[in-house]
């Protein structure tokens, strides 16, 4: 009743419950968070717009990116991934989603961020339908907990137009 | 002498009925965990509602040895969403983030784009040849949840086999042996 395995083995379930009570707990108090983080983007540039060889669309952006995140840190916070996508309805497709720049920001320093840059992913539709294409730009944010549930969010910034004609 | 046969058979009878009571409560702790798992498998409507991160391509996210909780419902797949897939020819799934999306407006297909948020390409290099995208047949689930570190165990036991069969032996000796 009382030999060494037992008394380690009711240890290690006490252990093994208070540390899962614990995850759940800093899970739960994630929902106590209501954030209102903002964002500003702006297409500095259309650098080329063309159609490929094989028939698609393809563009390239300059963009720039403004984000305050801050609010999206709580003590169980790992990390959030964050990037910016196109979104735009085709004749043949309900819904295109492109992402064009993401990135990781691993703290509350870094969440209130300026970028300048072009696309990081290739801008390419599924046939040719970006001549004169409105589309929204679209920033996502996932948040990575240190342990439990992921939240995740996104600002839609809607009237972006690509040109009329390749260039 | 009579009395040392009346004490073989009695400690023979003992054992016989500790041994039954010994398979029945093995076979409990067995059938338990299959209904555990069967169980999560009908809550979570993926075929593997608990999978071990096996690599690096999603650091600083998930590292080696994470666990993470798959669901799969009808809802429609969207950009920055975790997925789990298998290839074909590959037995390892993979869990990547959702790039791209086009989603067919007849049919309501979608053809996927995923890349691993450390990897510096995306996942056409990992599909099958002449692969571009992904579909939802080769999709098992997406992260829901995350727990740091508890997969290491199986981590462990997959690489080094030997531990896996002193670790059961072990558990094995423990069962037969305690008079519990």
């Amino acid at each position: 009743m009382h030999s060494f395995g037992y008394r380690a083995n009711a240890l290690l379930t006490f252990a093994i419950t208070i540390l899962a009570l614990m995850c759940a707990m800093a899970s739960v108090s994630d929902n106590f968070n209501s954030p209102s983080p903002t964002s500003q983007v702006q297409v500095l540039n259309i650098n080329w717009f063309q159609k490929k060889p094989d028939g698609d669309d393809e563009v390239s952006l300059t963009l720039n990116i403004s984000a305050n995140l801050e609010s999206l840190f709580t003590w169980n916070t790992k990390q959030v991934f964050v990037f910016l996508a196109a979104e735009y309805e085709t004749p043949k497709n309900a819904l295109n989603q492109v992402s064009l720049w993401d990135g990781i920001i691993p703290s509350k320093e870094h969440s209130k961020y300026w970028i300048h840059t072009t696309n990081k992913y290739r801008f390419i539709d599924q046939g040719s339908n970006l001549r004169g294409k409105n589309f929204n730009l679209t920033l996502h944010w996932h948040v990575m907990p240190k342990t439990g549930k992921m939240f995740s969010d996104k600002i839609v910034m809607s009237g972006f137009r690509l040109p009329e004609s390749y260039r | 002498m009579g009395w040392i046969e009346d004490t073989v058979t009695s400690v023979k009878s003992i054992q016989l009925r500790q041994a039954l009571h010994q398979t029945i409560s093995i076979g409990l702790i067995v059938t338990s965990a299959l209904m555990i798992w069967k169980g999560l498998m009908c809550i979570t409507g993926s075929e593997s509602p608990i999978v071990v991160v096996l690599s690096e391509s999603m650091e600083p996210g998930f590292a080696r040895g994470d666990i993470l909780f798959l669901r799969m419902s009808k809802e429609p797949i969207r950009a920055g969403e975790i997925v789990v897939y298998n290839i074909n020819g590959r037995d390892i799934p993979i869990v990547h983030r959702v790039i791209k999306v086009h989603e067919r407006k007849d049919t309501g297909e979608v053809d996927v784009l995923t890349k691993g948020d450390n990897n510096e390409e995306d996942d056409i290099g990992l599909y099958a040849p002449g692969q571009r995208w992904l579909q939802r047949k080769h999709i098992i689930g997406r992260a829901v949840g995350f727990l740091p570190h508890v997969g290491w165990a199986t981590i462990i036991m997959t690489e080094k086999p030997l531990i896996k069969y002193i670790l059961l032996g072990g558990l094995g000796l423990l069962v037969i042996t305690s008079k519990d």
